[in-house]
């Protein structure tokens, strides 16, 4: 893992130091709230219907065991005993209080955490993929190059007050855990027909209320360009995004507007003049951060693990948990454990202080001392032994860990919505509740197979509703709370936005037309079909009459 | 009617304007007012910004409930996330 040097050690202790006395002039009244608010939100403090909320960056989704301790520590000290992990690979804490949160930032920073580009106009923390350094399907590990961002992101001066916030992705698979299609930026590590590495390079993706699938502007960037090219890029967008209306000043808007081609153009035109000016990282640096993230000390293990398989046999729901959380690892005798943390019933994301330890524990003792963080708000340990699965689904069990449903019916994407935030139109929580109560039963959702349901309380899309297989977003009707449903979407590398299926729903019929739905994927899938599969093949017609037909 | 409605400066709790002229995180403590009446009102507990940021009027009806077309934004800020009933407000309540 990336360890801080000095820079970064300085950087993040100078700007607690200086948020601390900020938080002082503010409490004194010094500061007013208007002068307050941006340096608050820029060290990831927002205001939330109850109480202030803390989001803490995890770059790249990749935490350690001390880390994962410490966010537990703070769910226990200073807030409420949970926290709650977000659709960026960040955690959020709900009830913080304002004078407490220096003391939070130091705690953080003592385990090189801070909450540095979460929130703001700025280039906002790096997401990757969470199987990176561990899964059989990429060609490098994608980390180095997210962190090569961080480091030239965090305190650009030039990008500290773009048009709007800018996110970013890295995957190096062909199968994408990281929604690059529908990022800002848009990074797909993969090998040209030279068998070299380089960047495929997606701009103007995005959801909220006006949905992009990003653009590719360049097939092939050689790895070693990936700053300067990032850059221009960014100076594009910088100058010529607009500034005049908030719901326009997204670089989607920019992308979409001038046209892809002409888009690449001008990164073209502007990427010439600074190519080759020292943006980008000399080999023996790029060389010393890759260097953090070399493999751990994979035994030289059988890929058969006999202890597994007699487990295997011996119980059935250990058995489903095997197939459904865990994943090819590219080194024999490893797999790759998914934690879920939608537990039936429970609120997706949500993990308490006590669980954070178990999970801990369990990195540290089987997968070398990591945890990742998905964008599906779940999390990862990346490389454990086969012979101990058992023993870690057993412990995750006893932590109320290992519900095996991942990318089922019940692994459902829910933002804060309602209970939370501010901005919504609607409760999300309860609606995910409800649905994964109603498909209960795991045999009942493994034969259901991958079907992505996510649930967004207002049209921001925090919970990527356009993106879902069913997507679900909370609408406001003269008071009443109201669900509009949209269907096909995809957030993967077959990306695609969903349509809007009809009129909006009341919260007691939108789990019934979420059962209604899938009964008719049940009734008329094909072998092996997804939901997805079947609604591309059949398309919208019969699905929106079978959402809608009399009850 | 109206009462006035803000987040407490120190730890972003929800607060009301009382009687007394104080912040209470007791709804059913809160000054009501004539909506004529609100508005300036609003102003001054506005300008109180060392104890208090965001404030806003809400609709209250006669027995101090939330009413109007925010009820149940109101009625969660008020008592708590309706997906955790052990915290917040509702949480001592039910003890
Ligand atoms: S989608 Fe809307 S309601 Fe949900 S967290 Fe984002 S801003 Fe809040």
């Amino acid at each position: 893992m990336y360890r801080y040097d000095e820079f970064d050690a300085t950087l993040v202790a100078e700007r607690v130091a200086q948020f601390r006395g900020q938080v002082a002039r503010r409490l004194s009244g010094a500061l007013s709230e208007d002068e307050f608010k941006p340096l608050r939100l820029m060290n990831g403090l927002y205001l939330q219907l109850h109480a202030y909320m803390l989001r803490v960056a995890i770059p790249y989704g990749t935490l350690s065991s001390k880390q994962m301790r410490r966010l537990a520590h703070v769910a226990r000290k200073y807030d409420k005993g949970y926290g709650h992990f977000t659709t960026r690979q960040n955690i959020q804490y709900n009830w913080p209080a304002l004078v407490d949160t220096p003391d939070i930032l130091d705690d953080l920073a003592d385990v090189e955490m801070h909450a540095i580009q979460t929130s703001g106009n700025c280039i906002r923390n790096v997401t990757s993929d969470p199987y990176a350094g561990a899964t059989a399907d990429e060609i490098e590990d994608p980390r180095p190059y997210a962190e090569m961002i961080r480091q030239w992101s965090t305190f650009h001066p030039e990008f500290s007050f773009l048009p709007r916030k800018f996110k970013i992705a890295v995957t190096a698979s062909d199968h994408d855990r990281a929604a690059v299609k529908v990022h800002d930026i848009g990074l797909r590590l993969y090998p040209n027909e030279a068998g070299e590495a380089g960047f495929e390079v997606l701009v103007g993706g995005g959801l909220g209320r006006t949905p992009y699938v990003g653009h590719v502007i360049r097939r092939f960037l050689p790895k070693e360009h990936l700053l300067s090219y990032l850059e221009a890029i960014l100076r594009v967008y910088n100058t010529q995004g607009r500034r005049d209306n908030l719901y326009k000043a997204r670089i989607k808007i920019l992308v979409n507007s001038e046209g892809a081609d002409r888009f690449a153009d001008l990164v073209e035109a502007e990427w010439t003049k600074i190519k080759g000016r020292g943006v980008d990282l000399p080999a023996e640096e790029a060389a010393r951060i890759r260097a953090y993230f070399a493999p751990p000390d994979f035994e030289d293990l059988s890929d058969r693990s006999e202890k597994l398989e007699a487990a295997r046999a011996a119980d059935e729901d250990f058995a489903r948990w095997l197939r459904v959380n865990t994943k090819p690892h590219k080194a024999p005798g490893y797999a790759i454990v998914n934690i879920s943390l939608k537990s039936i019933g429970g609120v997706p994301g949500d993990i308490s202080d006590m669980q954070m330890e178990a999970v801990a524990d369990l990195a540290e003792a089987y997968s070398f001392d990591e945890i990742r963080a998905t964008h599906e708000q779940n999390l990862v340990l990346p490389h454990v032994k086969k012979d101990d699965l058992h023993a870690v689904w057993s412990a995750l069990g006893g932590a109320g860990l290992a519900t095996a449903n991942i990318g089922l019916v019940s692994d459902i994407i829910a933002c804060p919505g309602l209970d939370y935030c501010t901005l919504a139109n609607a409760r999300s929580i309860p609606i995910a509740q409800s649905i994964a109560e109603r498909f209960a039963d795991l045999g009942v959702q493994e034969d259901l197979g991958e079907l992505k349901i996510k649930i967004s309380g207002c049209i921001n899309a925090c919970g990527h509703h356009h993106v879902g297989h069913i997507g679900i977003l909370g609408v406001d009707k003269k008071g009443e709370e109201f669900y509009q449903i949209t269907l096909g979407g995809s957030g993967a590398e077959d990306a695609s936005l969903g349509e809007i299926a009809g009129r909006g729903l009341s919260s007691t019929q939108v789990v019934d037309a979420v059962e209604k739905l899938v009964g008719f994927y049940r009734g008329n899938r094909q072998d092996g079909e997804r939901f997805l599969d079947t609604y591309r093949r059949l398309g919208a017609g019969p699905f929106k009459e079978a959402l809608y037909e009399a009850a | 009617m109206k009462a006035v409605t803000a987040n407490r400066l120190d730890d972003g709790a929800v607060v009301y304007l009382g009687d007394d002229d104080q912040w209470t995180p007791h709804l059913c403590a809160a000054a009501r007012f004539d909506n004529a009446d609100a508005a300036p009102v609003l102003a001054a507990a506005k300008s109180r910004t060392a104890e208090i940021t965001d404030a806003y009027l809400i609709e209250i009806d006669g027995e101090g409930a939330p009413a109007g077309r925010e009820t149940l934004r109101e009625t969660i800020r008020t008592s708590g996330p309706t997906v955790r009933p052990d915290l917040g407000l509702q949480a001592g309540a039910s003890q």
